[in-house]
C-alpha cells in the first residue's frame, strides 16, 4: 500500500498515526511545501516573544519519522492530481504514484484588494514560519506597525510584537476585536484589556488606500506604518482539489470519514469543508484540534479501519497578554449569563444541549467538562444544571457516570 | 495498565491526596518546607459539595483529547501514561479546553501541569494513594 500525503502539518502528522495504528508496512510519502518540519503553527506568535524557539516548534522529532518509516519530501509543492493514474505530479517533475491519498493542504492568508498595497514594500502576512522569521527581522525599536485584522491572527501578531516596537494599531471593518469567536461584552473586555497594554484600535473602518508609509482610512483618518500586517482570514488551499475534479465549495468537500468525492482521495485540516455537528452542515473548521482529529480519521479509514469524526465543533483557546479566552461550540439557543469572579461566562442551550460557551478568565477553569458536554450532547436534564452553569464540575453529573468517569478505564 | 481510581463512598473529603501530590511534585525533600504556609498547586482536585466529595486527576484515557489539542506537541502518551513536556508548553489553554475531567491546571511556573501518575518524581509509586487514609483512590488495573 502506498500512502501519499500532501502538506506537512498536523492533520498529516495525526494520518501518520492512525495509519501506523493499522498498518506497519505500507510505504507513506508526505510532500511538505515548506522547507521546515512539520511545525505547529499557532507557535509562530510564541516564537517571536520567545516562549518558544525553532527546535521546541518542532511538532514530532526526527526519531517519529524513523521508527514510522515515513519519507518527507520537503521543500517541494505538489503541482496536481491525476485521479485516473491515480498518481501526484510534482512542480520538481517527480510523480508519486498512490494507492491512497491525503490532501492536508492548508490555508492560505486572504489578502483584501487595497489600492496602492502592492506598492507597499514592507507587508507580511503571519501564517508560517518564514512570514514571521521576515517580520521579526524588519522589527526595529522605532517601527509604526500597522495590523489589519482584529481577528485570532492579526491579535496574536500584536501581542507578539508589541513590546518590540514603537507601536502598533490594529484596523478591523467590524466593530469589535475577535468578532467571529466572542460576544459584545467578551469582545469589549478584550479591547479594554489589550488597550490597556498599549494596542490601538481603529473599529468599524478599513483601509482605503494605502501609500508605501501610509494608510488612508474609510473614516478619512490616515495612520502612518513602517510595516503593514495582513490578517484578515485565511483560504482554504483548494486548487489542487478542484483542478483534480474533486468537490469543493469554500473547501475540499468532505463527509465524516474525510472521504472526498474520489474514494481514495481523503482530505483533512484547513483545507477542508466537513459536517459540523451542531448545525448538521459542513463548514470550514480551521483549528488545530480540528486538524488532528480529521487527520486521524481520514488515516483510520485511508488504511483500511473504520472511523467517524462526528464531533466537529468550532473550539479555540486563546490567550492575549495574560488574559485567557476559551470559546467552543456555537451561539444559539437560549444564553446562560453566569456571574463570575475575575472573568466572563455564556453558555448557550438549545434543544436540552449545551451548545456554545464563552469564558474569559478565570471562567475557562476546567472548561474541557463544558467542551465535552457538547461534543457529547450530554442531555442537560440529566445533570445538576444550576451547578455545572455555576462551575464545571463532575459533581454535577449523575452518580453513575462519576462512576464511570472515576472508576473504571475511560 | 495500572490507573488510579476513585470511590466516592470512601471519600472524606480531607484533601490530604492534594497535599500528598504537591509534595510528591514540589521537588523538596522536607514535606513540611514543602508545604507549610504555601498555596499547595496539586494535580488532583478533591471536588466537594454537602456530604460528596472525591478526588479528580488525569484518567490516562484512551482518547487523550489533550495530546490531540496541544498546539506545542507538549503532551505526549508513553505507554499509556500521559505526560506533559513543561519547557515545550506555552501555556494557551488548549489542553484545559479539551479534557473532559478538569485534570490540567497551571503550574506555579507559567506552565501547565497534570498527574503523571508520578512516574516523573522520584515516588515510585502514585503519591495521592499513600496520603489518602480511606483507601477511596486506589492504583490498580481494572
Amino acid at each position: 500500500m502506498h500512502y501519499v500525503m500532501i502538506g506537512n502539518s498536523i492533520a498529516s502528522t495525526a494520518c501518520i498515526e492512525a495509519v501506523r495504528a493499522i498498518d506497519a508496512e505500507g510505504s507513506i510519502t508526505v510532500i511538505g511545501e515548506e522547507d521546515h518540519p512539520c511545525y505547529s503553527r499557532p507557535l509562530i506568535s510564541y516564537l517571536l516573544q520567545g516562549k518558544t524557539d525553532e527546535n521546541r516548534m518542532v511538532y514530532r522529532s526526527e526519531a517519529f519519522y524513523e521508527e514510522n518509516k515515513v519519507t518527507v519530501m520537503r521543500g517541494v509543492r505538489a503541482q496536481s492530481i491525476d485521479r485516473e493514474e491515480k498518481t501526484v505530479c510534482l512542480e520538481n517533475g517527480i510523480s508519486l504514484w498512490y494507492d491512497k491519498l491525503l490532501l492536508a493542504t492548508g490555508s492560505s492568508p486572504f489578502i483584501p484588494p487595497i489600492k496602492g498595497l502592492e506598492e507597499v514594500k514592507n507587508r507580511f502576512t503571519f501564517l508560517t514560519l518564514d512570514e514571521a522569521k521576515r517580520l521579526e527581522s524588519n522589527l526595529r525599536k522605532e517601527s509604526r506597525v500597522l495590523i489589519l485584522g482584529a481577528g485570532l491572527v492579526g491579535l496574536k501578531c500584536a501581542e507578539a510584537i508589541i513590546d518590540k516596537v514603537q507601536s502598533v494599531s490594529v484596523v478591523d471593518l467590524a466593530p469589535r476585536v475577535l468578532m467571529s469567536v466572542l460576544d459584545d461584552a467578551a469582545s469589549e473586555q478584550v479591547r479594554t484589556h489589550l488597550q490597556k497594554q498599549g494596542l490601538r484600535f481603529f473599529l468599524g473602518d478599513s483601509i482605503a488606500e494605502c501609500t508605501p508609509n501610509e494608510a488612508l482610512l474609510q473614516s478619512g483618518t490616515v495612520i502612518g506604518f513602517d510595516l503593514l500586517v495582513i490578517a484578515v482570514g485565511v483560504k482554504p488551499n483548494i486548487q489542487i482539489a478542484l483542478e483534480a475534479g474533486l468537490d469543493v465549495n469554500r473547501g475540499i468537500l468532505i463527509d465524516e470519514g474525510g472521504r472526498t468525492s474520489d474514494a481514495d482521495v481523503f482530505a483533512a485540516g484547513d483545507c477542508t469543508e466537513g459536517p459540523e455537528m451542531i448545525i448538521g452542515r459542513k463548514t470550514v473548521l480551521a483549528l488545530l484540534p480540528n486538524a488532528y482529529l480529521q487527520g486521524e480519521t481520514a488515516g483510520t479509514n485511508m488504511a483500511g479501519g473504520t472511523a467517524s469524526f462526528d464531533k466537529a465543533v468550532a473550539m479555540n483557546a486563546l490567550s492575549l497578554m495574560g488574559l485567557h479566552l476559551i470559546t467552543v461550540g456555537r451561539y444559539e439557543g437560549t444564553s446562560h449569563l453566569v456571574p463570575c469572579k475575575d472573568g466572563y461566562k455564556r453558555l448557550f442551550v438549545k434543544d436540552n444541549h449545551l451548545v456554545g460557551c464563552i469564558l474569559v478568565g478565570e471562567a475557562g477553569k476546567r472548561s474541557g467538562i463544558y467542551t465535552a458536554m457538547i461534543r457529547n450532547k450530554v442531555e442537560l436534564d440529566s445533570l445538576n444544571f444550576d451547578l455545572i452553569c455555576e462551575e464545571p464540575l463532575l459533581m454535577a453529573f449523575a452518580k453513575s457516570v462519576r462512576q464511570q468517569q472515576l472508576g473504571g478505564p475511560v | 495498565m495500572k490507573r488510579i481510581y476513585v470511590n466516592e463512598m470512601w471519600c472524606l473529603g480531607c484533601h490530604l491526596c492534594e497535599y500528598y501530590c504537591a509534595y510528591a511534585n514540589s521537588g523538596i525533600q522536607d514535606m513540611v518546607k514543602a508545604l507549610k504556609d504555601k498555596q499547595i498547586q496539586a494535580r488532583i482536585t478533591v471536588e466537594q459539595r454537602g456530604t460528596i466529595s472525591f478526588a479528580v486527576n488525569c484518567r490516562h484515557c484512551t482518547e487523550p483529547l489533550c495530546i490531540k489539542s496541544c498546539i506545542a506537541g507538549a503532551i505526549t502518551s508513553k505507554d499509556g501514561v500521559i505526560v506533559i513536556d513543561q519547557s515545550r508548553c506555552v501555556l494557551c489553554y488548549s489542553c484545559i479546553m479539551a479534557c473532559p475531567y478538569g485534570a490540567l491546571m497551571p503550574a506555579r511556573e507559567g506552565v501547565m501541569q497534570k498527574c503523571e501518575l508520578c512516574t516523573t518524581n522520584s515516588q515510585g509509586q502514585p503519591a495521592c494513594i499513600q496520603g489518602c487514609p480511606n483507601k477511596a483512590i486506589v492504583f490498580e488495573e481494572r
